[in-house]
């Protein structure tokens, strides 16, 4: 086996480390702790390099960055806790209209999302359907030549800074659940639409959108009507390696190390020459070299074009339940120090462990709960019987 | 980069599967059982050229890389095969590294000579607890400051064990000094490191055949008139311990590669691959026997024979939690409090 990246990969492993030194300032990663999650001036510096467009796969018209280019992009910025979120819709959602979309939509949307404009939001997940996204009951009805979407969506996470939702809709009643669901993209600004934030405990602000009458045209629709599980794979399929989630824990560990090297123990010892503080070091760092092994092989099984469904789960399933982990073992390891909130005084680093700690529980439940990914291991890999 | 096996890998793969699939079932494990050894099993392992197959071919060895040692190792994982391979592979090459026209080579390579190492420095007159000690024509101890080289074999040495291994305690009156001063024990180092990379291969492979184990007795047992492996309680057990194995299996083929190429992170890489594969081999071997009920408890039932060898192999180099303090001061920084 060989673990080692193409030259041209290691070349641009270094120019993106370039850009974070230069882009990635301590204004961006604060911008990030009030909730927004999103930094507008960031993503379109990553814009500006081509970098969004350059991410779409050639045979759509994309600039044909390679998928190993893009493990490597990836995995730098998790590594530096840069805010990516967007820049994993917009490469998302532009792929999927370059491949399934109308004229319209590759027209009014593609160009912006790419050049960093606009971002669209997901709106998936319901009051009633969250892991179960099929039994989605937003309804969308035909009048005419126009739709009319009537429902609520959940956490539709920075709607309030998009211009467009990713909308399921339930448009066939009468057929089994996968197959009466179609998708939309819904300009936010269009009468009857609603957000409303939900603030979290991790202090990303997320929302809730109404949908109350809302009236668009055909050509927001994308994909064939009672077709939209095909979008929804598409989705996932152009997901895979962009969306990231294979790093989450390296900031954390860097910014425990910082506090850990400089500060005393109440009886006089710096906390990192604790033998368990240094044990956990380790078994965190042991984590973390897992995930590089997990996230290198999807991107080579991306790279060779194969389709890959369990190993993505596999991935985020360890990836989050070991952050999850160690954002306990590094808040514990500061004392009751590390209780202090984000941006107290006193908190041990700026009060990151705190923000950690709040941060870790939702990334074993978004993109797929570690439930629903033991579930697809256990079906999938281990021939065990479906039991939903 | 390239994660898959190649198609001359692969067939090597084939050819030794093959081949303890017919020597080391495990029938032929059970029946070894009071030494870890099977001596028929070797002879026909020696045939293969598998015992000198990562040695240089100046020593009269095979030339092959050890990626190609990992196939066989990872394969003797899944049959727990009682075969010295992982030590005599590498105290082989420890001592062709050390002296490349030793007298003791030829036998070794051919694997005529079973050749071992002490895992741990040895500071009094006894090697103690030394892997394949009990069956192994030579022994190869670090003092801490030589390298001493004890020529003979000691069956009366074996000591019973968690895991059925050919463990013996060695004298080193017999022993003679072969090599001294720090380019030696930085040589013996690199021995443990591949030793620990080797063992977290053949865990991954264990690993991998205990959840099998386990998943396939959930796919025949049925309780309240269904399939165990139908319950979710079991999925997600199933599904946890699968995803360390092969988690284990990227990291412990990470290390491998980074030993082969020589790179900086070659000695804390092997460790915590060694690390992490003996807990991740652990915990499927014991999910699989919880899942048995009370057959897993059985000797009847395999299991068993999964969950003590996985603890086996690894604590042969004592505490894992001194080995997470020797990788903490490979990667760490102490304290720097103005």
């Amino acid at each position: 086996m060989d673990w080692s990246f193409p030259s041209e990969a290691e070349d641009f492993r270094i120019e993106v480390k370039e850009f974070i030194a230069e882009h990635l300032t301590e204004d961006v990663i604060s911008s990030t702790h009030d909730g927004t999650i999103h930094n507008w001036d960031f993503h379109k510096k990553i814009a500006e390099r081509g970098w969004l467009g350059g991410a779409v796969p050639s045979e759509l018209g994309g600039g044909g960055k390679t998928a190993l280019e893009m493990a490597v992009m990836v995995e730098e910025l998790q590594l530096a806790g840069a805010p990516i979120d967007g820049m994993g819709v917009a490469i998302v959602v532009a792929s999927v209209i370059l491949e399934l979309g109308n004229d319209h939509l590759k027209e009014t949307i593609v160009p912006k999302l790419l050049d960093g404009e606009t971002l669209v939001s997901f709106g998936y997940t319901e009051p009633d359907s969250g892991s179960d996204v099929a039994a989605a009951q937003t309804r969308a009805i035909r009048d005419g030549d126009e739709w009319v979407i009537n429902g609520q969506k959940m956490w539709t996470t920075m709607a309030h800074i998009a211009d467009y939702v990713l909308l399921l809709t339930r448009t066939n009643t009468e057929v089994p659940k996968h197959k009466g669901l179609t998708f939309f993209i819904v300009p936010l600004n269009t009468a009857g639409i609603e957000i409303q934030p939900v603030h979290t405990m991790g202090t990303e602000r997320s929302n809730a959108t109404f949908y109350d009458d809302v009236r668009i045209g055909d050509e927001w629709r994308i994909g064939e009507i009672d077709g939209g599980w095909e979008i929804m794979k598409a989705a996932l399929k152009y997901e895979r390696g962009i969306a990231g989630g294979q790093f989450p824990s390296p900031p954390l560990i860097d910014a425990f190390l910082e506090y850990a090297q400089h500060t005393e123990r109440p009886d006089g010892v710096p906390i990192i020459d604790d033998p368990v503080v240094r044990e956990r070091l380790v078994r965190a760092l042991i984590d973390v070299e897992v995930c590089r092994g997990f996230a290198y092989n999807t991107a080579f099984l991306a790279a060779e074009g194969t389709m890959f469904g369990v190993e993505g789960s596999m991935t985020k399933l360890f990836a989050s339940e070991s952050y999850k982990k160690h954002s306990k073992w590094f808040i514990d390891m500061a004392g009751s120090e590390g209780l202090l909130y984000l941006g107290e005084d006193e908190a041990p680093v700026g009060g990151l462990l705190d923000e950690h700690f709040r941060h870790a529980p939702v990334t074993t439940i978004y993109g797929g709960t570690s439930e629903i990914s033991r579930n697809l291991i256990a079906e999938g890999l281990l021939g065990l019987p479906r039991t939903r | 980069m390239y994660l898959r096996l190649n198609s001359d890998e692969l067939a090597i793969k084939d050819i030794f599967n093959s081949f303890f699939e017919s020597e080391c079932s495990v029938e032929r494990v059970r029946s070894a059982q009071h030494e870890g050894f099977d001596p028929k099993a070797w002879e026909r392992f020696v045939e293969t050229g598998a015992p000198g197959m990562c040695l240089p071919e100046s020593s009269g060895g095979g030339g092959a890389s050890l990626t190609t040692g990992a196939i066989v190792a990872d394969l003797l994982g899944e049959y727990i095969a009682p075969l010295p391979f992982i030590e005599h592979l590498v105290a082989s090459r420890l001592l062709s590294l050390l002296n490349p026209e030793h007298d003791l080579l030829p036998s070794v390579a051919s694997g005529e000579k079973i050749i071992t190492l002490a895992l741990k420095p040895t500071s009094g007159d006894t090697a103690k607890i030394v892997p394949a000690g009990a069956i192994a024509d030579a022994v190869i101890v670090n003092t801490g400051s030589d390298l001493i080289l004890i020529v003979g074999k000691d069956s009366d040495s074996y000591l019973r064990n968690t895991a059925d291994l050919p463990l013996g305690n060695r004298s080193l009156a017999e022993g003679e000094i072969i090599a001294t001063g720090s380019a030696a024990l930085s040589a013996f180092n690199r021995a443990i490191n591949e030793w620990q990379a080797l063992i977290a291969v053949a865990l991954t492979g264990l690993g991998r055949k205990a959840v099998d184990i386990g998943v396939s007795y959930a796919k025949e047992r049925y309780q309240f008139g269904v399939l165990i492996g139908s319950f979710q309680g079991l999925q997600h057990g199933f599904a946890s311990s699968i995803t360390g194995v092969e988690g284990s299996h990227f990291l412990s083929s990470r290390a491998i590669s980074a030993l082969e190429n020589n790179t900086d992170m070659a000695e804390s890489l092997s460790g915590m691959a060694f690390l992490f594969a003996s807990e991740s081999a652990l915990n499927a071997a014991a999910t699989s026997l919880q899942y048995h009920g009370g057959y897993g408890f059985a000797e009847e039932y395999d299991i068993q024979l999964y969950y003590r060898r996985a603890k086996g192999w690894p604590l042969q180099l004592g505490d894992p939690g001194l080995e997470y303090q020797r990788i903490a001061n490979l990667c760490l920084p102490s304290g720097k409090v103005a």
